[in-house]
């Protein structure tokens, strides 16, 4: 029993990192309906941001909000210089600029830090949380930073001005024209914010996968189950979706035999193809209908 | 009477489509003007070329300014509120957020505030509504609310694309009720696009008749109504 609660805190705790990620590949999906493959690769160059800054000396929480003001304004010259001239491309052109983005990020990062692992620091410490072996304070200081993140941004969704028009220009976008909303800098906007919360998904996740150019290749991967799972027009859903695949994920590896931490990966994918499968919609997803 | 909006010489396009061959209209502050015309005539597309949602030439003037190479959601700001063809609602949102929207480019919030009062004075089925998702009501009460959002613009202007498309007859009453009150008591210029060519001449004082992107009859809206050679030839009724 002791083991299942310990699997089940544990999967909560990376499962709160795929729910970062998730939701930010859902905020963008829901801006420009595209994937953005390169978010995992945004987070990591994020991360050896901060990392660099405390090799300087500054503080880990100072590191922490200059990285977060960082990522923003990156996530929006992004948009603005790469994404903003596609928005009338087809589908693939997108493609092709989410690809050569992750390429040019992963190598930039490869070329200025190089490609051997490095440590990341924890601001919690790895002690036993509350005297309990059953979760380490990092664990719990990542559930509780996202926690935190969670109700921040649901708190600016539903009781900003600004909150209001960013939804409204992702629902309905001629409809938010026409009330005088500037639903090209919306688009920026969900792009800083995305990236924003895709750094601290990166910063909470490095020291336990150790900082390097591909740390986040398959954080992505179960952001990307989770989005799927829990419907990629919901973000509320990709954040269930984000906690429900951590726990999955580790109950699987614990309990089927054979799966071990090998197998653990393409349990997501397998999750992603059934969930396309049977609910494509996902949990918490609208099923779109086009007049035709 | 001063104008509130001169169009002249409008010509607008799908792509090489020409869809409007050089409309020339105006419409004077406080008037109730309707536009009318067959499937196609090019009614929608003139309301969607005074917001610039559609490639067009020509000039377009609001009180005195011209309103040609601005974006759609400055035009906005102009006190020009459109209510589109299908209402726009906000279907995964709240009524009462509806209604926030329309303000959205205002700073007064005890004024907002003030107006969502208002609007359910006007409209009382979308105070029983406030919470419920804009997406679930009828098509009546969706077309209430997309009347009464724009009026949280304050608008000068509302332009209304088919406002009793879908609508029961007995609905498309009540609504154009509501729209002659505030075009009398809040003083906003409407100009209304409409295929039920009979109501809206009853509705409006000045009409125009589009034939395939052109005005092929202008005046005032009783006199139309009451020539039964307009009406037979271009109105079907």
């Amino acid at each position: 029993m002791e083991l299942f609660t310990n699997q089940v805190l544990a999967g909560i705790a990376t499962g709160a990192i795929y729910a970062c990620m998730a939701l930010a590949v859902v905020m963008i999906y829901q801006a420009i309906d595209h994937l953005n493959f390169a978010q995992g690769e945004m987070a990591m160059f994020s991360t050896f941001i901060s990392w660099q800054l405390i090799q300087w000396g500054v503080p880990y929480w100072g590191a922490f909000i200059i990285t977060l003001a960082f990522s923003f304004v990156a996530g929006i010259a992004i948009e603005r210089i790469l994404f903003k001239p596609l928005a009338k491309a087809p589908v693939l052109t997108n493609v092709a600029g989410f690809i050569a983005l992750f390429a040019i990020i992963n190598s930039s990062a490869g070329l200025i830090w190089d490609f051997t692992i490095k440590q990341y620091p924890t601001p919690f410490g790895s002690a036993p949380f509350l005297g309990s072996q059953l979760i380490s304070t990092h664990q719990a200081g990542m559930i509780g930073v996202t926690v935190l993140l969670l109700l921040g941004l649901y708190f600016f969704f539903q009781y900003t001005r600004i909150g209001l028009a960013m939804r409204a220009a992702a629902s309905v976008p001629e409809s938010a024209r026409l009330v005088g909303i500037n639903t090209s800098w919306m688009i920026a906007l969900g792009w800083g914010m995305a990236t924003a919360i895709g750094s601290i998904a990166g910063m909470l996740i490095a020291p336990v996968v150790f900082l390097e150019p591909n740390m986040m290749g398959g954080v992505l991967i179960y952001g990307f189950a989770a989005a799927v799972l829990g419907g990629l027009t919901s973000p509320f859903g990709a954040v269930v979706g984000g906690f429900l695949v951590g726990i999955f994920e580790n109950l699987a590896g614990t309990y089927i035999p054979g799966v071990g931490n090998e197998l653990k990966l393409p349990i997501a994918l397998a999750l992603i193809i059934s969930v396309l499968v049977v609910k494509p919609a996902g949990l918490f997803g609208r099923h779109i209908v086009k007049r035709v | 009477m001063t104008q509130l909006l001169n169009v002249k010489d409008l010509r607008a396009y799908y792509g090489q489509v020409q869809a409007l061959h050089g409309l020339t209209f105006s419409l004077n502050e406080g008037s109730l003007t309707t536009l009318l015309g067959a499937n196609g005539a090019g009614k929608t597309t003139t309301l969607r070329a005074i917001c610039n949602m559609v490639r067009s030439t020509g000039g377009i003037e609001f009180d005195g300014k011209p309103l040609n190479n601005r974006s759609t959601e400055s035009i906005v700001r102009f006190g020009i509120a459109h209510v589109p063809q299908g209402r726009g609602t906000f279907t995964t949102m709240t009524v009462e957020e509806n209604l926030q929207l329309g303000a959205i480019t205002r700073k007064d919030n005890a004024g907002i505030v003030s107006d969502i009062e208002r609007m359910y004075a006007h409209f009382p089925v979308l105070k029983q509504r406030h919470t419920q998702q804009a997406g679930t009501l009828s098509g009546g009460e969706q077309q209430m609310l997309a009347v009464a959002r724009a009026l949280m613009l304050r608008p000068r202007l509302m332009l209304l694309d088919e406002p009793s498309f879908g609508l029961a007859p007995l609905v498309v009453r009540d609504l154009f009720g509501i729209l002659g009150k505030i075009n009398r008591e809040d003083k906003v210029s409407i100009l209304v696009v409409e295929q039920n060519a009979q109501l809206a001449l009853e509705l409006a004082d000045q009409a125009y008749v589009i034939e395939t992107g052109r005005i092929v009859m202008s005046g005032n809206a009783k006199d139309i109504a009451n020539n039964e050679e307009i009406r037979k030839s271009y109105l079907g009724y």
